[in-house]
């Protein structure tokens, strides 16, 4: 059994990070998992959360807002809208995500609403966590 | 004959030229290297977008619940042309050349019957297409005093789309861009936004993935992002076309405007040594007389 994967991190501007894991924590839509390599292939969405990521190095911790994982035996790649490195992110910063979402929720209707007001709470129970 | 005053003013003034060309040349080529990063930088998220979405979409293609985005509203009556140009000119034939592609393309589709609407971002193809197409023009985005093209700029416009999509307003869009091959050549492209391009995924490297939430629930997510993540692209493309174009194209100012240079110069020369042939004449033939 391998011991470690590759990990992607990647967002539509840049790739942030791309190395060997040994495990990375990911803040799925439908709860908190934990990827190690051979893992079942797996596509999920994110909700707003930290993903840790373990490797030989000390870990790295980054603050997504949305996107997807798919994970593999050998590899997990994230593809994430918005992405901060743990340490960089502030009160403010999520202060403005949540602001962002809320302003969402304002111009959504019907089905959409539902959604946005989920992602509110999300940003919400995010912030709480500061 | 223009005077030796003349010619030199003309000299001068062409000289400037020279210089601002000269100068645009050098701008453009440093942020063609911005442009080009930041288009290499985009592509890894393109490609794993593209795979994942391919593999999603030949799973769900054929049952009836997939999402309108994927498998379209079923007709082919109204087409949304998207069309991508510079908010700047003096870059050669970068705008014409992508407006070039949609007016056949629009009158292609007219010919046909079909609905044309076209929504314009950056002002220079507005302006082309606006004599054609008045009645066509949909909307337009403008991107002037964007130092730099971000993802937010896409999903403006990938919003616009999609919430036209939904309204009802069209039934297949097109994304006309410009790709970037190389500083001297690119190429105008024609890429189709809605429904989804999936690349027909070979079975045979075709990966079985659980879902969570459900594969649908992902779908639905996953398309509207992959249209911002397509217009994205062609933005992050057309900038670093844009300043290859310009590029060349001031390369090529700058030497007509040497060469210019170079010929007014030899007849200022000639001129010059003229009217001292001709006063040394005048001097020798009146001292000759006495």
């Amino acid at each position: 059994m391998a011991d470690s994967m590759r990990f992607d991190l990647v967002t539509p501007e840049k790739s942030l990070a791309s190395l060997q894991a040994s495990a990375v924590d990911i803040p799925g839509a439908e709860g908190d998992m934990t990827a190690m390599p051979d893992h079942a292939s797996l596509l999920t969405t994110l909700r707003p959360g930290f993903l840790r990521v373990q490797s030989d190095g000390p870990a790295s911790e980054y603050l997504v807002t949305g996107g997807f994982v798919e994970i593999t035996a050998s590899s997990v790649s994230v593809l994430a809208e918005t992405v901060v490195p743990k340490d960089e992110a502030t009160r403010e910063q999520v202060a403005e995500f949540t602001a962002a979402a809320e302003e969402e929720l304002s111009k959504s209707s019907g089905a959409e609403k539902d959604l946005a007001e989920k992602r509110l709470g999300e940003f919400r129970a995010l912030a709480a966590t500061f | 004959m223009p005077s030796l005053k003349d010619l030199k003013i003309r000299i001068e003034s062409v000289k400037s030229t020279r210089k601002i060309t000269k100068a645009m040349q050098m701008v453009a080529a440093a942020k063609l290297r911005r442009a080009q990063e930041s288009a290499e930088n985009a592509r890894p998220y393109a490609e794993r977008m593209q795979a994942v979405l391919g593999n999603l979409a030949s799973s769900s293609a054929d049952s009836s619940s997939a999402p309108l985005l994927l498998s379209g509203t079923g007709k082919d009556s109204v087409h949304l042309l998207v069309a991508a140009t510079s908010e700047r000119g003096l870059c050669g034939g970068f705008n014409s050349s992508i407006v070039r592609l949609v007016r056949s393309e629009a009158t292609k589709l007219q010919e046909r019957g079909k609905t044309v609407k076209i929504l314009t971002v950056g002002k220079k193809g507005r302006e082309q297409l606006r004599r054609d197409f008045e009645d066509a023009m949909v909307g337009h985005v403008d991107l002037s005093g964007q130092k730099r093209i971000g993802y937010q700029n896409a999903r403006v416009i990938a919003d616009d789309v999609l919430s036209r999509f939904e309204n009802g307003e069209f039934d297949v869009a097109t994304i006309f861009f410009s790709r970037f091959k190389s500083v001297i050549s690119q190429e105008p492209t024609a890429q189709r936004l809605v429904p989804a391009p999936v690349s027909p995924d070979s079975a045979s490297d075709r990966k079985f993935y659980e879902y969570e939430p459900g594969e649908n629930e992902i779908l639905e997510e996953l398309l509207p992002r992959a249209v911002a993540t397509q217009i994205f692209t062609a933005l992050l493309e057309n900038a670093a076309s844009e300043q290859g174009a310009r590029m060349t194209a001031m390369d090529n100012a700058t030497r007509n405007a040497g060469e210019m240079i170079d010929k007014l110069t030899i007849v200022y020369n000639r001129s010059r040594q003229a009217a001292i042939t001709k006063e040394l004449i005048e001097i020798i033939s009146g001292a000759e007389a006495l």
